[in-house]
Parts: C-alpha cells; structure tokens; sequence
C-alpha cells in the first residue's frame, strides 16, 4: 500500500514541479497585475503541495515522527519569509522569493530522506541567515560609503583566502574551511563588491589592471587550496564584469585566452587537477580511485531514469558527498530526469531575474553588483550540474539552496538578501525620477498628463 | 497638445533605445548563461536517453539489487528455450535461483550470489525490472507480492554449448562459438568449472584454488599465447606492406637462425620451397620468423592493435590483449613475435572477434549475449540490435586471409575440417608455454566460406598441436550446428 503512495507521489510531485517550472516563465510574458499576483499565489500552493506530498512519503517510508515535526517548522519557515518579505522587502521580485522557497524545499526534502540530522541543522542556519536578511535593505539605504570600500574588500578577500590555505586542514582533497566555515563563501561577497567599486565609475586601463592583479591573486590563492570550483567561479565573474564595465569584448577574450593558458599550465603543474580531468574522460577506467565518486553519480542518474525511483526508493547514500556536492545525482535517482530539468529551469528562471534586477537598477555600482552575484550563482550551478552529470569534470561545488553547507546556503540567502534589497533601492530610484520629472514639468507650468499610475511590479 | 504627445513618446523611445544599447553586454551575458543552462539540460536528456544503459548495466553498479525487495529476479533463456537460469519462489516466500544446466553454462550465463558474474552481472538491471501488465503490478502491489522480472532471451544455444562442453572434456580450454554477421554470442564454454547452483556453499573452495582458478572465465578473461593462429595478424601486415601475396617465395630448411636465436619449424620439417599460400597453409615458423624481420616491430604493432591488441574490447569484462613489439625490439623477440610466441597474449573471445571480422569482410560486430528483453507474458520489451562496432580491415584484407584460411582446410594443417559437408576457412597453432616444449592447442576459423554461418575459437590447454585437440572440437560444433 505504501508503495502505491510512493509510485503515486513521484508522478503527483512531477506534475506540480512542471507547472510551477512553467510558471515562472509565464508570467514574465504576463502584464496584468492581478493575472500575475494570482500566478505566485498559485506557485505557493504548489510549492505548499510538493512539500505536503514529500514528507507523507518520507514519514510513511521511515515512521519517523521527528519528520513531521522537521515538515511543521519548516512550513513555518516559509510562512515567516513569505510574510516577513512582504513587510520588510516591500515590492520586492515575489519570483525570486517563490523560486528561492522552492529551491530550499527541494534542498529539504532531499536532505530529510538523505539523513534528518542534517535537515535540522541546515533549516536552523537557513533560518538565521533570512533573520538576518531582514536588515540588509536598510543597511544598503543607509551605508552609502560601501562604494569607497574598494581595497578593504580586496585585502579581506586575499587575507581570507590565504589564511585557509596556510591554516586549514584538508577535507576531500581540498583546503576549504576554518573553524567550520568556508571563507570562500563569504568572499565570493566581498570579491563583487570589489570588483563593483573599482569599475563603477569610469573605466580605465589602469584599473582593468588592478582588477586583473586582485583577481589572480583570489584564483591563483584558491588553485592552490585545491578549490577549484571557486577558482573558475571567481575568475568568470571577472571575467563578464570586466566585459560589462569596459564594453569591450576583447578584454573578455584576452581573459577568456589566459584563462586557457592558465588552465594548461594548471594541469601539467597540479596532481589533482589532472586527476579530475581524468576521472571525467573515463570515470569507468579509474573506478576504483578518483573515478568512484562520478561513476556512482552516473548510476544514480541513470538508474533514476526520466520518472525517478520515487522518495526513498534509491540508494544515493552510496554517492560520497551526496548532501553536498552530489544532492543533483540523488534528486535524479529519487525525483527522476525529469524533475530534475525543471530544477534546472527554476534555476535559469532564478538567474534570469538577478539579470532583470540588475538591469533595472540605474546605479552603476549596485548594477555591478547585482551582475556579479548572480554570474557567480549561474556558474555555480552549472559547475555543479555539469559536473555530477560528467557534462564537464567535477570541480566539487554546491548547488546554491539546494545542497547542504551551511556557509554556501548562508551567504546565497544573503546574496539574495542584497539583490532584493537592490531591487527595493531601485523602486526607491524610480521615485525620484518620478518625482523630479514631475517637478520639472510642473516648474514649466504645464499640466502633466497622468502617463503612469502606480509602479509596475516586476517579478 | 497632440504635438507634445508625439514629442514625448518620441523622447520616451529615444531614451529606451540608448538604454537598450546600454544594456547590450547584459543581454550578451543573459543570453550566454541561458545558453548553459540549454546545453546542460541538452547533455541531461542526452544521458538519460542514450549514455545511461551503459552504467545502469555496469557490474559495478550495486544499487538494483534493492531491487530485489520488490521484485523477483526474472528467468534467463537459451535462443532455442531452453531455461539456464530461473527462481523457484516456495510457500513461505524464500527464493533459490536454479540453474537446470548447472555446470554447462557456468561462466556464459554466471552466478548471482557472492557477487555476480557473466549474463547475470550484465542483465542484472533487466532481471530485476519488471514490466508485466500494470494491472497486475497494481494487485501484486496491494497484496502485498512480488512482481516478477523480465526475462533476458539470450544468444547463447544450449546445443551448441553442450556440444562444445562435452567436446572439450576433462580437458581446460575454452570455446566461443559467435555468428559474424550480428556478434550474436552463440556458445561459451571455459574449463575447469563449477556448479552455479552449489556456488554459496563451494565459494571458500572455489576461491582459493588457485591451481585450478575454476571461476576464471577463460574465453574472456584468459591470456594465453596465441602460437601459430597469429601468422593471420603476420599475414596481414605483410599484405600491408606489399600489396599482393604474389611475388612471395621461401626456401623452408627446418630452421633459422639470427643473432644467435634459432627458431624451428614444428618437428623440424622442412618445408622446402614455399609460397605465400603453402607457408600460411602449413605454418611454417621458418617463413614467418623470417618475413617478421623484413616488416619489423612497428608495423606488425600497427597492424596488431588495429586488431585491438593492446586495446579496450567491446566487452563488459575481458583481458586486455597483449602485444609488445616495438621499433627497436630486438631480432629474436621479432621473430618469436611473428610465429605468436614471445610476449603475445590473447584470450580466446579476441581471436573469435578478429576471425568474425575476417569472415565479415573485415567489419567486426559488437559482440552480444542478449537477443532480447521480454516480460513474464512474453512480450518483447527491448531487442538488441546488431551493430558495427569497427572495421578492423579492409574488405580487401578480410578476403585474402579468407583465401589463406580456407587453403588451410583445403591443403594444411586444418585437413580433418575439409570434405565434412560444409565449407571451412581457418587456422591452427599450437601455443608453447613452457620450456619443455609443452603447448596449447589452439583452433580459429568459420564455417560456410561463401557465406559465412558462424566463427570458432577453441583453445585446449597442453592439448598439443592444433590438429590434435583443438580441430576436434571445433568440427563437433560445426557438425552440431549443420547436422543436429
């Protein structure tokens, strides 16, 4: 009988995912406002019902009550974001909100059926993370000196880095964490807003220089510390930053050029970065060293098929690292192929509107930053997809919301938190244009035709 | 007030294209992103829809035996029905997997308890799914049962296989029997054996016999040296390099020697003045030893691994071949190497496929176990369809040695095959492995030269030359598959 539920949930959950995937496409072709506000009323309830079907199966397959308890006070999680959001952020993008609800639910559910322990604790820094979220808008509105900042984030960033690479101890082949927390996390943060601050006003060749030194040092310091994920993210945020500050696709080239050369060099000089690449050519060849982790990637994938094995039906604790850097591997086997594209669109959908935030934004160092924050969330999810996948060779990233790490999920959120608050500042720009304009014309003695009503909200 | 409406709507798009252009390296960049994300999901429905059968069916790949929770391992059947492999399920619910043909099909179909082996690791995945009639999946659900797995329809003929099987004997050895225009697997059969049914009880034994090493499947996994069988490879490099067998002619005197090696033709024979043809047909050491010097290392090399020596074999599990030649080697090992001695090894299933491709105008198909997928009710699930795996020679090629092959039967060492009521191409050898002069016996070749039904590896470990034991065997299977 449990098994019915089971076989019937994986087809129930697929459905809602698929719809709500929709959606978030939908309404952006969308103009009227009540249309839209009934389309993120209806995501909710989906996101409400995946959820709800979910943990039936998990509670149903394990008996466990503490899953029950994990499903109430996650429910009121999302109760509290959504309402706290709608004070706090007001006419922030609701889509970005949903999306991101969406995300942690799939993140939960994975990590609730994968090991309970781990659910509690991810929720409880979830949590925390968003209570803090609530006073970045203000302190965005406030701290206007953020702009001049521009070497205080560079020396925190380097300094950081460095620290790991002397102090910390190795974790899976790679120097990542001091004192449990990955500083690497936070400085994908803090390299932005450096990178943002030094290009935003007029751009010379002086300072694509200094950014190109800065950035080396981040890369060249993370390369070292065996991090390769966030080397590739740190360098390709450069990369489209420097692009869009200067307009200037050669600079883009010249990067992308060294880039390959410094990937060269990379493998010829570094152990484990050859060991990645091979372990990707023929995972089945080294199966019994660097191979083992993809190759069980793989057979999760596949064996999950376009449907999935439904909640609970797989075996992706064989996967290493699954809660973390293979959580799209277990999703493929429990959830199915399927599933798992529409996750991927939740995630274009997701980058699409950092993009659209920051292309509303007229401020060019909070459009920068926006920019920047969202290639670097972009780039993580397709290093992390790709790489369990064996599109490209596994560089060991999370998958932002979705996998368990406290400080990846942490700093995401307070990525977020910024982009919102962002786009808050935007809304707050429109006014006064809005309000100048209007003076202006009134200073002409003319009547102003009423040409807008209101401000639009963009999801 | 219409003009200054016109004026400001005209204002209004001016500024919303200078925005527009302003915005342009954010377009380029969205558009790159999205462009990402399409391809990853592009390679995710790639994976799903045509890379994933190879790692679901991986041995290595433990995660179906859950499956075996709620489904009960389906029944693997010979082409012709036979049953080799199915699970009785008794009253209370326990299930013994049964092997109606226990020692005969040991290796080809395997085992599935400590481990798994030969069909039952490669279809584990298929066994253990199950696609009977979704109604009756539904009751079976609610009433709490099993459902029962597909059953994997294999290639392999049970007459075949016990023709091969009792062949061979007491004897150790190996046979594969393969159709060269699909790679259809239609016997294998390695000695010594075991008892599939007993294996949970036997494993301590079975393991730690060394001297017997009874679970090796040595068609597949063994490495032997392939004696004179491999003058084909040396015949093809000649051709290679020549052109023609035409213009070749050789004095045999029973023996030569360079650089102080001397190598012999079997029991000393002198062969006296040969061709092409005649040296091929009866194996004469002195001629190959000697053509080997005149293509040297590098190019029997290049010839040999165009053959898949020293490659991977489509093949779930095998031993690579190994072959060692190289620009510098020296003289005697060159002339050893010619004649298939030296470093060489091969397993019995290498030199099938690479006679299967000589009988299929040098195209060798992907070898196969698997007809056919089909559920409890009989109907077809998933046929394997015959595929190209790689042309290991030219259509050319593939003839001449057809032509060399079938004068062995005709005029050579192959003699008993010759007259039986079908056509046979082939060639003998008789492996030494050890410094008394011991060696194997070995016989390749294929059946209805014109047309060819299908190709034979047979090795019989100290059986002596090819002649004496392997030839037997191979005209059994032949005579089995024409006559019975």
């Amino acid at each position: 009988m449990i098994n019915v539920i089971t076989e019937l949930s994986k087809y129930v959950i697929l459905t809602l995912m698929i719809v709500y995937t929709f959606h978030c496409f939908y309404m952006v072709w969308r103009q009227d406002e009540e249309e839209k506000k009934e389309l993120l009323h209806q995501q909710l309830t989906m996101i409400f019902f995946i959820d709800f079907t979910a943990f039936l199966v998990i509670y149903l397959k394990s008996m466990d009550f503490k899953v029950i308890l994990f499903y109430i006070e996650m429910m009121i999680f999302f109760a509290a974001v959504q309402i706290l959001y709608r004070i706090f952020y007001e006419d922030a993008s609701l889509l970005l909100l949903n999306n991101m609800c969406m995300l942690l639910s799939v993140g939960f559910i994975m990590l609730c059926r994968l090991s309970l322990p781990s659910a509690n604790k991810q929720l409880l820094i979830v949590a925390a993370g968003s209570a803090v979220s609530l006073v970045i808008p203000v302190m965005i509105r406030k701290m206007k000196f953020l702009k001049d900042l521009t070497w205080v984030y560079a020396g925190v960033g380097v300094v950081l880095l460095a620290a790991v690479l002397v102090l910390a101890s190795t974790s899976y082949g790679a120097k990542l964490s001091l004192m449990g927390i990955q500083p690497s996390e936070v400085i994908k943060i803090t390299f932005v807003f450096f990178m943002a601050s030094l290009l935003c006003g007029k751009v010379n060749f002086r300072k694509v220089v200094l950014a190109t030194i800065v950035a080396v040092l981040h890369v060249g310091i993370l390369v070292l510390s065996r991090d390769l994920g966030s080397a590739v993210i740190f360098f390709v945020t450069y990369l489209v930053l420097i692009y869009v500050s200067t307009r200037n696709p050669g600079y883009m080239f010249l990067g992308l050029g060294g880039g390959c050369v410094g990937a060269v060099i990379a493998y010829h000089l570094f152990g484990h970065v050859r060991q990645r690449v091979s372990a990707w050519r023929d995972p089945m060849a080294v199966y019994q060293n660097e191979g083992y982790q993809i190759v069980q990637s793989l057979f999760a994938i596949g064996t999950g098929g376009w449907f999935g094995m439904g909640l609970c039906q797989g075996s992706p604790e064989k996967i290493p690292v699954v809660k973390n850097d293979f959580i799209f591997s277990a999703i493929c086997e429990e959830m199915g192929g399927i599933f798992a594209i529409c996750l991927i669109l939740v995630c274009t959908s997701f980058f699409l509107m950092i993009v659209t935030i920051a292309l509303k934004i007229r401020n060019p160092f909070y459009k920068l930053i926006a920019l920047g924050l969202g290639t670097e969330y972009a780039f993580q999810v397709f290093l992390t997809i790709g790489g369990v996948t064996k599109f490209i060779p596994m560089t060991g990233v999370t998958l932002p919301l979705v996998s368990y790490g406290g400080s990846s999920v942490m700093c995401t959120i307070l990525m977020l938190a910024i982009i919102q608050g962002l786009y808050i500042l935007r809304e707050d720009e429109d006014e006064e244009i809005e309000t100048q304009r209007k003076e202006t014309i009134e200073r002409r003695g003319k009547r102003a035709t009423p040409e807008r009503t209101g401000y639009r909200q963009n999801p | 007030m219409k003009e200054e409406e016109r004026e400001r709507r005209l204002r209004e798009r001016d500024i919303a294209r200078i925005r527009r252009k302003k915005n342009r390296p954010f377009t380029f960049v969205s558009v790159f992103f999205i462009l990402i994300f399409v391809s990853l999901i592009g390679y995710l429905i790639y994976f799903d829809a045509v890379k994933s059968d190879d790692f679901i069916n991986s041995p290595y790949n433990t995660r179906q035996d859950t499956f075996s929770d709620r489904v009960v391992r389906g029944n693997i059947q010979s082409s012709d029905g036979e049953i080799l492999a199915q699970t009785d399920v008794s009253e209370d619910g326990t299930e013994q997997r049964n092997y109606p043909y226990a020692n005969i099909f040991a290796h080809a179909v395997g085992y599935d308890t400590n481990g798994k082996s030969g069909l039952e690791s490669e279809a584990n995945f298929q066994l253990l799914t199950s696609h009977s009639f979704f109604l009756e999946q539904m009751k079976n659900e609610f009433s709490g049962k099993k459902n029962q797995g597909d059953t994997v329809i294999s290639s392999l003929n049970a007459d075949l296989q016990t023709t091969a099987y009792n062949s061979l004997g007491d004897r150790r050895g190996a046979v594969v029997v393969m159709e060269p225009s699909t790679g259809r697997i239609l016997a294998m059969v390695s000695k010594p054996d075991f008892d599939p049914n007993t294996i949970a009880e036997n494993w301590d034994t079975l393991v730690n016999d060394e001297s017997n090493s009874s679970l090796l499947n040595r068609a597949t996994n063994g490495a032997y040296p392939p004696g004179s069988t491999f003058k084909i490879v040396t015949a093809l490099d000649y051709f290679r390099q020549k052109g023609s067998l035409e213009g070749y002619s050789y004095l045999c005197q029973g023996s030569i020697t360079v650089d102080d090696h001397t190598i012999r033709c079997y029991n000393g024979t002198v062969h006296g003045q040969e061709d092409f043809y005649s040296a091929f047909a009866h194996s004469c050491n002195c001629a190959f030893a000697d053509m080997g010097l005149g293509l040297g290392g590098s190019s029997l090399r290049s010839t040999a691994e165009d053959l898949l020596f020293n490659k991977a074999l489509p093949l779930n599990s095998y031993k690579t071949s190994k072959f060692t030649l190289e620009n510098n080697s020296p003289n005697p090992l060159v002339m050893q190497t010619s004649i298939g001695q030296g470093n060489t090894l091969v397993s019995p299933m290498h030199m099938a496929m690479i006679t299967s491709a000589i009988a299929n105008n040098g195209v060798l198909m992907k070898p196969t176990m698997i007809d056919k997928i089909v559920n409890n009710s009989g109907d077809t699930i998933k046929e394997t369809e015959k595929s190209e795996y790689k042309r290991l020679m030219t259509n050319n090629e593939a003839n001449i040695l057809g032509k060399l092959m079938k004068n062995v039967v005709e005029n050579g060492t192959a003699s008993a095959l010759n007259g039986r009521g079908y056509t046979v191409a082939g060639k003998t050898g008789s492996a030494e492995f050890d410094e008394n002069g011991s060696s194997h016996s070995w016989f390749v070749g294929y059946s209805n030269v014109d047309d060819p039904d299908i190709a034979i590896a047979v090795i019989v470990e100290n059986g002596g030359t090819g002649s004496e034991a392997a030839v037997p065997i191979a005209a059994d299977v032949f005579d089995a598959y024409y006559f019975d």
